[in-house]
């Protein structure tokens, strides 16, 4: 069974039909990648699925349990978790606040000390600045910090919009090696990216989108060879 | 200097009821966007709460300010819930002219109730009666109770926002709903928790001037309201320290104005005091000007 199957959801906003039956799944491990020009519906299929938009038709399964009608809450404690596009960090708070909402709906005080602890080693510059205001830091410090506080949640599937968006390159591949970890380390991840050369490196599967509809898709590998895609997304 | 200083403590005592009152218009300013206009009649509901329980029930001041603050607390959420929650999506106009008409309906429906006359709270005894002299300043029971109810009442907040998951709810809410819906933050309970707390300030606010002025009438949250907006507006709107802040000055302001003997003067003074810092620092004595970060 797929971790995440995605049947025939279709969004509106307003007259704009933004979401045109797009379906598609991702499998427990696994890394998938969304990727398209601006405006293709990336956003928004994370968006829904998250619960943040409401889709005006079709389903969403997590581990077949059909999620459609759950609200972002909920979706959260089931083990989702999304880190959305331009970081979203709480700016006035501080670092370790905004990490400590991300463990939000736990309990379990131990564990919840156990991931900060893990967060930090995985992000050391947040340890250093955990009492700076999130808003105060850099480009690539906040999105370190959008992950890890989307990792307190202890998620099972992850999304990531546009996480090299707006940083240096030398940056991008820091982040992209950051989520390679997370995923070997057992978490599925859902990434939407602009850089698609980036993104299908990692990949394991990619879907391409265009004005709101699936168009191609395949492993990482097939669609780095493919023409089509070489001349539209990876320059040539 | 006497003078000067029985000033002070009169200032003292009106500013703590505006910070009272500006802090509920910050606090849901923060988290909405919506300047709540009828937060001053949640204030005005509170005071004929604090009168009837009083009046007619032979409460005392502790318990009718429980009260108070338990019945605007209710009214708030009410309000939010009936009024406010079905244009969360709508422009920001249509719900600003919603709250100008939740407004006139509680105005004129608590007119309706306890007829428009002015009444008068009983007056005080025994303890709450008292006063004393420091030097040559009078100090009456009465101001020391509003102060310390409003200290009280702000360390409280305090605590709350800072300390408390609610609270840290609220501060993410204010700052980002779709991140804070992505924590898992319920995002409408957590609304609706601000304008309880609004409301029960608010309320306590409404008997603290009942028993320090005695007269209240239906109309009477209108002008302290604008005047508590002002001061949310001079200290940042959406900040509560600036709420508290400007609360104080506002009322301190009003207070050295009308002492020295320009009482015709006094409510002019504030809305000037109003554009003076809109056209100064419209953000506000605390708020920053927003910076955008990529």
């Amino acid at each position: 069974m797929a971790m995440l199957e995605v049947k025939n959801i279709n969004v509106h906003f307003g007259v704009i039909h933004a979401l045109k039956d797009v379906s598609f799944t991702v499998n427990e491990g696994e890394i998938v990648t969304l990727i398209g020009a601006n405006g293709a519906g990336k956003t928004t299929t994370l968006r829904t699925i998250s619960g943040l938009k409401k889709p005006t038709s079709g389903s969403i399964l997590l581990e077949g349990k059909d999620i459609t009608n759950s609200s972002a809450r909920e979706r959260v404690s089931m083990g989702i978790s999304h880190v959305p596009e331009g970081r979203h960090v709480f700016p006035d708070m501080t670092v370790l606040e905004n990490l400590q909402l991300g463990a939000y709906l736990r309990k379990d005080k131990q564990g919840i000390a156990r991931d900060l602890k893990m967060v930090y080693e995985r992000f050391p510059v947040l340890e250093e600045r955990k009492k700076q205001a999130a808003g105060t830091l850099s480009g690539g410090e906040q999105q370190m910090l959008a992950i890890g506080r989307a990792l307190m949640s202890r998620p099972r599937l992850l999304f990531l919009d546009e996480p090299s968006l707006g940083l240096a390159p030398l940056l991008v591949q820091e982040i992209f090696d950051i989520i390679k970890n997370i995923n070997n380390e057992g978490t599925t991840i859902l990434l939407v990216e602009q850089n698609a050369s980036m993104a299908l490196k990692i990949a394991n599967r990619a879907y391409v989108m265009e004005t709101g509809s699936i168009v191609l898709s395949g492993t990482g590998a097939e669609l780095m060879r493919s023409d089509e895609i070489r001349k539209a997304y990876l320059g040539g | 200097m006497e003078q000067f200083l029985q000033q002070v403590i009169n200032g003292i005592s009106l500013g703590s009821i505006y910070a009272l009152i500006a802090l509920g218009y910050t606090m849901v300013y923060g988290i909405i966007k919506l300047i709540n206009f009828a937060h001053c009649d949640v204030y005005m509901i509170g005071a004929y709460v604090g009168y009837f329980c009083m009046r007619n029930f032979n409460m005392g001041f502790l318990p009718s300010l429980l009260m108070a603050m338990v019945v605007c607390t209710t009214v708030g959420v009410l309000i939010e819930k009936i009024a406010y929650k079905p244009l969360r999506n709508a422009t920001r106009i249509a719900a600003l002219i919603t709250a100008i008409g939740v407004s006139l309906f509680l105005e004129y429906g608590t007119m309706f109730f306890v007829k428009a006359t002015v009444r008068t709270y009983p007056p005080m005894t025994g303890f709450m009666a008292k006063s004393f002299k420091v030097g040559n300043t009078v100090i009456t029971m009465q101001q020391v109770i509003i102060a310390a109810v409003t200290v009280i009442l702000m360390v409280l907040l305090q605590f709350i926002v800072k300390k408390t998951r609610i609270g840290k709810a609220m501060r993410a809410v204010s700052q980002d709903k779709d991140a804070a819906e992505l924590m898992g933050i319920n995002v409408d309970a957590t609304i609706s928790f601000t304008f309880a707390i609004g409301s029960a300030l608010a309320g306590a606010a409404g008997i603290l001037v009942g028993v320090y002025y005695n007269s209240i009438n239906p109309l009477m949250g209108i002008l302290p309201g604008l005047k508590a907006f002002v001061a949310a507006v001079f200290g940042g709107i959406g900040l509560i320290p600036g709420a508290m802040i400007g609360g104080y000055i506002i009322g301190a302001t009003e207070v050295f104005v009308a002492g020295y003997g320009r009482s015709m003067y006094k409510d002019a003074v504030v809305f000037a005091i109003l554009i003076l810092i809109l056209l100064v620092k419209p953000s506000g004595l605390l708020g920053r000007d927003k910076k955008e970060k990529v």
